[in-house]
């Protein structure tokens, strides 16, 4: 395992994509953050708090579930367990941020925007990743990247989160498994 | 949390603890999805399920319709009066055919004790007990545990006295069964004719002193006082009944102050509960049937949703 980044560069990865995000839409007005279970969740939250500090503007938050919408949902061996969507405010012609930790085949993303167009009507997504490992396998780009990372397919982006994964922040690269 | 095992939800005498609480966690991300807009995500996809129902039943079938529909599944109910059961059809002939069509989950109710299981062993679809006879009616179980649990936070040590015609009850059966893994004390009442013989071999109290079940109770679950099944005479006349074990205001004032009013449906207002509690401010019977359909959600889910 080789370690790509480590809990500053998280940090300023998050900072920075704050600052994007306050810049690519003019402030604050009509922004949501909808992080996707569990780590994009931890990021939402994160980039919420940035904001904050950057505009003094609570940004509303979401979680978001994707698994029912998983295109893989009945031949995966491993059924996931469903936790609950938490989006207490409506996204209808909202600009959208989307966050997770990794952007890799996309198909996490794409069971995404069919969850949120259950939901609402955006008026826009906009994408959030802390890390792109590239490998897309759909057409899908992310609008904001903490770091892109050039990987072999059978490499493993392995993400750690303290609030998630009760060690401190790093983003490491290992060899063979499944991530 | 434990990874789901079954292919069948027959009883939950045969789940574990640890299965009861992957169920109640997955319901409570599907009660989320019945309060949208759109009702509906796509997990269940292209799957299909079958209401196989040879006895009454309005709420259990509408609910398993719903939350199938609410999974994206095709459903199609038959009403055993309605189908060529009433032509000497067997029922495991009858959930043949409905696999010959490529069905894949079948939920039944059926008047003897233990057709379910046939079904089981008979056909390779997955099978839900919607009750059967006196025996189970597990998903009515699990959201009964459900609703206490989402007002309490868990079963541990919360007494429930179960009322009524505990005899011919499979939902007291499963309650009993599930409530009990949960870890709450569970008292059952009713005249000694009602209470079957042994049932505190199940692990709970069992007593014909209404005053004494209710004391202290933390949840009052009334049952249906089964007119169907009363053809041998276990009790003298319902206005005995009424008189003796009815839940009533003055008896509810026994309970906990707020103490939880459950009732399986459908009610007899005036027998076993009195109009003034079930639309009481302590009554979640409502809010039972509004569970009824995310509990049904997450089994079939669990059921429906893993590799085959």
């Amino acid at each position: 395992m080789s370690t790509i980044m480590d809990q500053e560069q998280v940090r300023r990865a998050v900072t920075r994509i704050a600052h994007e995000i306050l810049e690519r839409n003019k402030g604050v007005e009509d922004v949501c953050l909808v992080g996707i279970r569990t780590r994009g969740a931890v990021l939402a939250d994160r980039l919420r708090k940035a904001i904050h500090e950057i505009e003094g503007v609570e940004l509303p938050t979401g979680i978001l579930d994707i698994n029912l919408y998983r295109d893989d949902l009945t031949i995966i061996s491993k059924q996931p367990v469903i936790r609950e969507t938490l989006i207490d405010f409506d996204i209808t012609d909202k600009i959208v941020v989307l966050v997770d930790d990794v952007l890799y085949t996309g198909r996490t993303i794409r069971a995404a925007f069919d969850a949120l167009v259950d939901l609402g009507r955006p008026g826009c997504i906009q994408l959030a990743v802390l890390v792109d490992r590239g490998h897309r396998e759909l057409p899908i780009r992310a609008d904001f990247v903490g770091k892109n990372i050039p990987t072999a397919k059978e490499q493993v982006v392995k993400v750690c989160l303290s609030e998630s994964d009760n060690s401190i922040d790093s983003v490491t690269v290992g060899q063979g498994g499944a991530r | 949390m434990s990874k789901w095992k079954h292919k069948h939800l027959m009883d939950l005498q045969d789940t574990t603890r640890d299965d009861i609480e992957l169920i109640l966690e997955t319901a409570r991300s599907f009660k989320e999805v019945s309060s949208r807009e759109i009702k509906k995500v796509p997990a269940l996809r292209g799957k299909t399920v079958a209401m196989l129902f040879a006895e009454p039943s309005t709420r259990t079938r509408v609910s398993f319709e719903l939350a199938a529909k609410r999974l994206s599944a095709d459903t199609l109910a038959i009403q055993a009066a309605a189908s060529s059961l009433v032509k000497g059809e067997t029922l495991l002939d009858t959930a043949l055919n409905i696999e010959a069509m490529n069905v894949d989950l079948v939920v039944v109710r059926h008047g003897a004790s233990g057709a379910p299981q046939i079904l089981a062993n008979g056909t390779s679809m997955s099978i839900v007990n919607a009750g059967d006879g006196c025996r189970a009616h597990p998903t009515q179980a699990l959201l009964d545990i459900f609703t206490i649990k989402e007002k309490f936070g868990s079963l541990e040590g919360v007494k429930v006295t179960i009322v009524g015609d505990i005899l011919h009850s499979r939902v007291a059966r499963s309650n009993i069964a599930g409530m009990i893994k949960m870890g709450a004390h569970v008292v059952v009442c009713g005249p000694s004719t009602l209470l079957p013989v042994g049932i505190e071999e199940m692990g709970v109290e069992a007593t014909t002193d209404i005053n004494k079940a209710l004391k202290g109770a933390d949840v009052v679950m009334a049952l249906r006082m089964q007119k169907e099944r009363q053809q041998d005479a276990f009790l003298p006349s319902i206005a005995e009944y009424v008189r003796e074990f009815c839940i009533t205001p003055e008896r509810l004032k026994m309970a906990n102050a707020r103490a939880l009013v459950m009732h399986p449906g459908p009610t007899n207002r005036g027998i076993e509960i009195a109009a003034e509690v079930a639309d009481g401010p302590q009554s979640v019977i409502l809010e039972q049937v509004t569970n009824g359909i995310a509990i049904r959600m997450a089994v079939l889910y669990l059921l429906l949703g893993r590799k085959t």
